[in-house]
């Protein structure tokens, strides 16, 4: 069970993976022998392997790419592929270490989708605070360049795209796929509403464009080089190959680890000496975000749960960008959750006014009884701003036992996108499992310690 | 100062012919007035406006919507100390409150010599090295109280190992030369691939002649 | 505030469920807008039915299924399909509604009560109608500076706003001047400009009246009243000849506010600020109150009865000396059809002279601006159409015009292919844009339908692309006006004859001052009879109705001033006109105004011509005088009085009557009703047109006249519907009854006069025929421009030194100063710095004007605004040459 392959990761022991020579020489394929492998097949049985290997997206949303392709509208020209590198939500930490360490395979990843669907150009959108992965990127890039690898005529065959690297300027909104692209035209990052604008039909400049994650395309040259039975043989049936996840917080050894998809569990990640190595201090898991921010939190009791898109949100959760924070029982849980709430509402674009106003008006309220303000009608309050934003009942019941209602998840939402229904997940969750440490905040002024020993890490 | 100079105008023009459209140029041009100013000053971005067809206002209403955008004066030294939840589980909020008090200064503004400004902010993705910190968006991670103070210090003294001012984002530019580009044009200009049609109308035709 | 939704056409109707009730949509129409076309009203904030939606706002949500569950949705991005079923008042959508409704309010100062749009605020009413009672908000509110100044006109409350992105959108997509824009993200979002440019559109205005609370005020209405103190009619504005639909709101007998109705045929709810603002100058002290009469040196307030005789003797005294063709008008676009027509009956069908002209000689020989096949606004405007464009830049001169081509090129692909000499507001938005020498349009012309030549220096890539265009199909509308008053109109209509022969092309011609086309049609044109019919064919119709007609076709303006400078001209009358600011050839209008032997004014102001006046008449303004105005597309649509004229001012067709009593014709009208009805029966082409009609909300956006393309097939209309009910003998009455009641009540006038006698023939007579314009051919030839001169542009700005603004307080510092500009590489020869003073002269007279480069005017062009404020250019421009080449010096 842990032999998982490195699909991703192969390289990120080799000092110079970033150079062409490195990516050529080391990991678990030869570098650009994907793209060559495409190339000796039509664009359209390379879109057919893709699609078989059901290669699940990596950037949140866990739709498989070769679906998403197959929504370009037949006959709409051109097509561009939008890379979205702007990987900021809390807790994740992988798109990053992939391109700074391995640009190459991110770049023939990218050459092998231009040419299964036919794209016109390219483009890597990276966050803008991320100037490491930027120099490696562009730097790779002059080099694909000047080796006949992008651009005109690629390995002297009649295949031709370009691959523009794009520097974002520091807005988590920006991850949102229709705000990429709103960022990519030069405006300002605010989703536009699907329908209609679905990117596979109405993208980039009008027209059809496929955003991918850097994870999600970083796979396709070890699948090219390697075949669909292989990329398989890792993971479970509706979920093969492996996933990047970031485990973070009260862990002994944080870290980033490619994984099997479906197979390892939560308990594994934070207990094996492999991955995290127990929680700090031998204490008590008190709760963990299986995936991202946005995600609702999981208890104990969702510990052994494998790490599968499907069966995390049948939870009630998600599996989301893979960022999983494990908090322990010294955690507050009043203070984290308004530390995650804060960040929504700092990061809402301000196009929807449930979430513009309403984030901000959670997080005030929130201050509030953390600072020893707290009103006891505040707590019915959030709640009820949390379902004007994100309306209730919610069907799925996690905590049947504890008589308690699922966070709601996928949220329903009274907004555009998800981000300020993402800020009613984490009230909910620690609203609902601790109601009394916001009560105890309101009534008095409560000490939950909070530890601050920095523990070493590792990735 | 503030108008791109002339190798800067250049560069941006040749940053504008790598998109279908000029105006997808915004967020780099804003980079590169920022790099050449250390924050983005209002005749650059008209100058930006001039660049890429649009008005001033819209400049500025895309740069504003962006953190990274300085439209004031910052520090040579841009201090982020992330806060977010797996740097607060891990003493983030601490460290920041150390900064502050090391610095003198609070969270959002410059010190007095114009070399450090202090900001707290959202996960800069380095979760699994909680605390840490960016200067001017170079990463210090597990960064304790006297890292910091040493930080600090190696930056006043000159010390300033790979940081470049505030501004400079990617030291290597993407650069490609006009022989190389494959297509860039206009979409409007764009049709089928020629590659792309002519590979897969070989394979049906293969597939084709398989079948029958 | 008018924000139905748009007419639209169900051709592909599709049934939806709206709350258990099916009805009918049109497929794809949004489902806000389907909804409420049923009779339910979904609340909204950042919908506006003339705008892309955005659904930002989110108040707009109800719940609907397509098949895969209900689900919230906002209904302003939602199209209509099949089997649709929406719920917009259940529980969920209510809650939801109410959130967010919470949300805007939290934020949103309670400042109802100091609130100029307190009492119609859509915030308001919806808190009322949908709102939560009371607030659960307890934190401290958003902070902003109060209110910022964004323009001249527009100030700015940004703690007010409520983000629903109105205004950018408006700025951005409907004006196409992006100078607001939203600043900063999340809760800190805000509108702003950038710091030292203002949100300087000549569209401004339009957010203050689509901003859906009370964070964006006009200046000249701050404060001034609240809106249930305001009392509105609906009216048509008259500051240029678009006709845009408006509300003329008052308090107090007080024009205070103009705000645009959404008429679909033309403005589609906008206004430009000149339109919404200058009612300023309505309420201007400078107005004159009551009459004057020249005493000495100086004019002096005298009673009317005095006034009137005073004229009326001048007149007479004129008559006797030198007949019908000594007295002569000038002006008439600024009065209502029915006070043109009862001048025109006073002019020509009493006191005999054709010298009448509604033009000041920069507009078009009106047998071309009727007699063309003609073309609607939405004609021109067709999805997919093909515009030729020539003449005055619309911004400048048909603001609205200019909104509406903009969207159709914009948002419905129509292709623009604009033949100028100078660069446009339409220059980005053509598909194909020519640069023509001034004058030279006609070989473009020819050019561009495949002609060669060298298509008046325009480039060969850009004339490729317009015979492309017009190579494609869909229907083609020409746009037709003056660009430059430093041109001749002869090379106008030189260029429209060889745009006639296009197949099936149609007409807009384009005269911008205000109901200029209605005194056309109302017969204010030499040669010409109310109707559009010519006078020497219509002369026995008219005379069954009329005292008298005249003998003889009469003068233009160009040549009634000729003749008064001349001394032949007994009797000059400015209706409305001031010819020293208005002609082109201000030298001319000079001579004229000494040369004439009396001088009558009739008008609101005293301006620079009327100080030259023997009496002054003052009569009434928009605003103060109900009746009908006539668009450039000949769309009837009505203007209503809301408040009193000043003083003892009367109102034009009063001023006529009062006229003819004096000289002993009686026009025998009590009010407008009787002069439209007595115009309508006698013209051609207004048969359809009674008040009734326009009256009735059906006809919201105003009735066409009987286009003459119409009248163009095999028979005219009238005259074959006419002939034919005669020789049926069945409904005779008609056409005798059409003319029987003037005739009849004017026996006794028409007697003294006494010239067509042949009243008993009445029935013999056919209605004459609605003019063609038949192409002259004349050859135009424009001599080439010497090398060391500069071919003159002088092209119309909005905000010119007219009346309006200059008496408007918050706009007269938009007045713009005369400048003349120059091709940069042209400004670099002359070696003088921006804005430094050159002399200009034309070989006869020269004038001194600072001088910019302007990448917008080509090589050897001169370009300058007309009117402008300093300098007249008008001193340059002979209006008997075809173009005007001026020399540059620099001055020491
Ligand atoms: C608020 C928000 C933030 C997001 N941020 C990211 C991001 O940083 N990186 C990313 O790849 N996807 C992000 N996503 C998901 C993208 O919208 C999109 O689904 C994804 O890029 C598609 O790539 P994939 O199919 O390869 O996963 C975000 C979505 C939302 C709603
Ligand atoms: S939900 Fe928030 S972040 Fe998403 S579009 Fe609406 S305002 Fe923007
Ligand atoms: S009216 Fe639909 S979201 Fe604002």
């Amino acid at each position: 069970m842990n032999a998982t392959p490195h699909i991703v990761t192969s390289r990120w022991e080799t000092p110079d993976a970033h150079t062409l020579e490195g990516y050529q020489r080391s990991g678990s394929y030869s570098g650009y022998e994907g793209i060559r492998a495409a190339l000796n097949i039509a664009p359209s049985a390379v879109l057919e392997q893709v699609r078989q290997a059901t290669v699940l997206g990596r950037g949140g949303a866990g739709f498989p790419a070769g679906t998403k392709w197959g929504f370009c509208p037949p006959g709409v020209w051109p097509r561009y592929i939008v890379v979205n590198g702007d990987e900021s939500e809390p807790g994740t930490y992988k798109d990053r270490v992939l391109m700074e360490r391995d640009p190459h395979q991110l770049i023939e990843g990218c050459l092998i989708a231009a040419y299964a669907i036919g794209a016109a150009q390219v483009f890597l959108y990276v966050r803008g605070e991320m100037a490491h992965a930027q120099e490696r990127i562009a730097a790779a890039l002059n080099e694909a360049y000047a080796n006949n690898l992008v651009g005109k005529n690629i390995l002297g065959t009649d295949f031709s795209v370009d691959i523009v690297l794009h520097w974002g300027a520091g807005a988590y909104i920006v991850g949102e796929e229709t705000a990429l692209i709103e960022s990519l035209e030069g405006n300002r990052g605010m989703p536009r509403l699907k329908p209609p604008y679905f990117p596979a039909a109405k993208g980039l400049y009008m027209a059809p464009t496929i955003v991918n994650n850097v994870e999600t395309l970083a796979n396709l040259p070890w699948l090219m080089c390697h075949g669909v039975a292989a990329y398989k043989a890792t993971g479970s049936e509706a979920s093969p190959g492996t996933r990047l996840v970031a485990v973070s917080g009260h862990v002994n050894t944080p870290g980033v680890f490619e994984v099997a998809q479906g197979t390892t569990t939560y308990r594994e990640l934070f207990y094996s000496e492999q991955y995290g190595g127990g929680i700090r201090n031998g204490n008590e898991l008190k709760m963990f975000i299986p995936g991202g921010a946005s995600a609702p939190w999981f208890f104990p009791e969702q510990v052994d749960l494998p790490l599968e898109g499907r069966t995390v949100g049948a939870a009630g959760s998600m599996l989301g960008s893979g960022a999983i924070v494990v908090m322990d029982d010294t955690t507050d849980a009043v203070k984290a959750c308004l530390r995650i709430v804060r960040f929504f509402a700092r990061e809402s674009c301000g196009k929807c006014s449930p979430c513009r106003e309403g984030t901000t008006w959670e997080e005030k309220i929130l201050r509030r009884i953390m600072d020893g303000h707290g009103r006891p009608s505040d707590l019915d309050l959030l709640l009820d701003i949390a379902d004007n934003i994100s309306p209730g009942p919610y069907p799925v019941a996690s905590h049947p036992e504890a008589g308690l209602e699922a966070v709601p998840f996928p949220p329903r939402q009274t907004t555009i996108c998800p981000l300020g229904p993402s800020s009613v997940a984490p009230i909910t969750s620690a609203l609902r499992r601790f109601r009394h440490e916001f009560e105890a905040k309101i009534t008095k002024r409560d000490l939950i310690p909070l530890s601050v020993e920095p523990v070493g890490g590792r990735s | 100062m503030s108008r791109f100079t002339r190798e800067n105008e250049l560069l941006a023009r040749e940053i504008i012919a790598r998109y279908p459209r000029p105006k997808s140029a915004t967020i780099p041009l804003c980079h590169l007035a920022q790099e050449q100013d250390g924050f983005l000053a209002e005749d650059a971005m008209r100058h930006i406006s001039e660049l890429v067809g649009i008005t001033a206002a819209e400049v500025r209403g895309t740069a504003s919507f962006y953190e990274m955008f300085k439209l004031k004066p910052v520090g040579k030294y841009l201090i982020n100390v992330c806060t977010n939840i797996s740097c607060q589980l891990l003493g983030g909020e601490e460290l920041l409150e150390h900064a502050e008090q090391s610095l003198g200064i609070r969270s959002g503004s410059t010190t007095e010599d114009g070399l450090f400004t202090l900001e707290d902010v959202e996960c800069i993705a380095a979760c699994t090295e909680a605390p840490a910190c960016q200067v001017n968006y170079r990463y210090f991670n597990t960064v304790s109280n006297e890292q910091f103070d040493s930080l600090v210090e190696d930056l006043r003294a000159g010390r300033n190992g790979e940081i470049p001012d505030h501004g400079t984002l990617g030291r290597v530019r993407q650069h490609i030369e006009p022989g190389q580009v494959a297509n860039i044009t206009a979409p409007e200009q764009q049709s089928e691939p020629g590659w792309f049609r002519d590979r897969n109308t070989a394979a049906a035709a293969e597939q084709g002649e398989v079948s029958s | 505030m008018s924000e139905a939704p748009k007419p639209i056409v169900v051709d592909q109707p599709v049934t939806i469920t709206v709350n258990g009730a099916a009805i009918q949509a049109q497929k794809g129409d949004l489902l806000i807008d389907a909804c409420e076309r049923a009779g339910t009203y979904i609340p909204r904030f950042c919908y506006h039915p003339r705008m892309n939606p955005v659904g930002m706002c989110r108040m707009c949500l109800v719940d609907v299924d397509t098949g895969r569950g209900p689900a919230l949705q906002p209904s302003c991005m939602l199209e209509c399909s099949e089997g649709m079923t929406v719920d917009t008042e259940n529980e969920k959508v209510k809650k939801a509604q109410d959130g967010v409704l919470e949300f805007l309010l939290i934020n949103h100062p309670l400042d109802c009560p100091v609130c100029d749009k307190g009492g119609e605020c859509p915030l308001q009413d919806t808190t009322v109608g949908y709102g939560p009672g009371e607030s659960r908000w307890v934190e401290e509110k958003r902070h902003y500076e109060k209110p910022i100044a964004i323009s001249e006109t527009v100030q700015l409350d940004r703690e007010r706003c409520i983000l629903c992105d109105r205004c950018t959108r408006f700025a951005d997509e409907v004006a196409g001047d992006p100078l607001i824009h939203f600043m900063g993200r999340g809760a800190n979002t805000e509108v702003n400009t950038f710091p030292d440019e203002p949100f300087a559109s000549y569209f401004s205005g339009n957010t203050v009246q689509i901003c859906p609370v009370g964070a964006l005020t006009a200046k000249p209405y701050r404060f001034k009243a609240r809106p249930w103190d305001l009392e509105e009619v609906a009216s048509t504005c008259t500051d240029c000849a678009v006709g845009c639909s408006v509300t003329v709101q008052s308090s107090r007998d007080e024009v205070l506010r103009i705000n645009g109705v959404d008429n679909d045929a033309v403005n589609w709810g906008w206004l430009c600020d000149k339109g919404r603002f200058g009612f300023e100058a309505i309420g201007s002290p400078d107005r004159l109150q009551g009459p004057l009469e020249l005493h000495g040196d100086d004019l002096v307030a005298i009673h009317w009865s005095d006034a009137v005789a005073k004229a009326a003797a001048l007149i007479s005294e004129g008559l006797r000396s030198g007949g019908p063709q000594g007295l002569a008008v000038i002006g008439g676009a600024r009065l209502t059809n029915e006070a043109a027509y009862a001048w025109t009956k006073l002019i020509k069908g009493a006191l005999g002279s054709d010298n009448v002209d509604a033009q000041l000689g920069d507009g078009l020989p009106a047998e071309l601006v009727l007699g063309l096949p003609g073309a609607t606004i939405n004609e021109a405007c067709t999805p997919g159409g093909t515009i030729i464009y020539l003449g005055p830049d619309p911004k400048e001169a048909l603001p609205t015009l200019f909104l509406r081509l903009r969207h159709a090129i914009v948002e419905d692909g129509a292709r623009l292919i604009e033949l100028t000499s100078t660069e446009s507001s339409l220059t980005n938005l053509a598909a194909a844009s020519l640069l023509v020498r001034p004058g030279e349009t006609a070989s473009a012309v020819r050019a561009i339908r495949g002609g060669g030549g060298d298509a008046g220096g325009a480039d060969v890539e850009q004339v490729r692309r317009a015979i492309d265009v017009l190579s494609g199909d869909g229907p083609v509308t020409v746009l037709i006006g003056r660009t430059s008053a430093a041109e001749s109109p002869q090379t106008v209509v030189a260029a429209a004859e060889e745009l006639m022969t296009l197949d099936g092309v149609r007409f807009l011609p384009l005269l911008p001052r205000s109901n200029v086309r209605g005194a056309l049609e109302a017969g204010m044109s030499p040669g010409l009879l109310p109707g559009r019919v010519r006078r020497s064919e219509a002369a026995a119709w008219f005379g069954q109705a009329w005292p008298t007609i005249p003998q003889a076709d009469g003068l233009d303006t160009a040549g009634i001033l000729a003749a008064a400078a001349a001394g032949k001209i007994d009797t000059l009358i400015l209706l409305g006109a001031d010819p020293l600011a208005d002609f082109v050839d201000r030298e001319l209008a000079e001579r004229a105004l000494t040369g004439a032997r009396s001088v009558i004014v009739v008008d609101p102001f005293l301006n620079e011509s009327a100080r030259r006046a023997n009496v002054v008449l003052a009569s009434s303004a928009f605003g103060e005088v109900s009746g009908t105005v006539t668009n450039i597309e000949g769309r009837v649509q009505r203007v209503t009085q809301k408040v009193t004229p000043p003083g003892t001012a009367r109102a034009d067709w009063e001023l006529a009557c009062d006229l003819g009593e004096a000289l002993g014709h009686d026009l025998n009208f009590d009010g407008v009703e009787a002069i439209w009805a007595e115009f309508q029966d006698l013209s051609p082409v207004h048969a359809e047109l009674s008040l009734e009609a326009l009256e009735d909300p059906a006809n919201i956006d105003g009735l066409l006249a009987v286009a003459p393309t119409e009248v163009q097939s095999e028979e005219p209309l009238d005259s074959a519907t006419d002939s034919a009910d005669d020789s049926d003998g069945a409904s005779a009455e008609d056409p005798s009854d059409a003319v029987a009641d003037p005739a009849e009540s004017e026996v006794g006038d028409a007697a003294q006069v006494a010239e067509p006698e042949e009243t008993d023939g009445l029935e013999l007579v056919s209605s004459p025929d609605v003019l063609r314009y038949v192409a002259a051919n004349d050859q135009v030839v424009i001599p080439a421009t010497d090398a060391y001169a500069f071919r003159l542009v002088a092209r119309p700005d909005l905000y010119d030194g007219g009346t309006l603004l200059s008496h408007s307080p918050s706009s007269a510092s938009l007045v713009k100063e005369a400048v003349l500009t120059l091709n940069p590489l042209d400004f670099e020869k002359l070696g003088v710095t921006t804005g430094a003073a050159v002399r200009v002269s034309n070989g006869a007279r020269s004038i001194l004007i600072p001088v910019e480069p302007s990448a917008s005017v080509p090589r050897g062009v001169a370009a300058c605004g007309v009117n402008l404020s300093g300098v007249a250019v008008s001193r340059l421009i002979d209006s008997s040459s075809l173009v005007t080449d001026v020399r540059i010096e620099v001055q020491a």
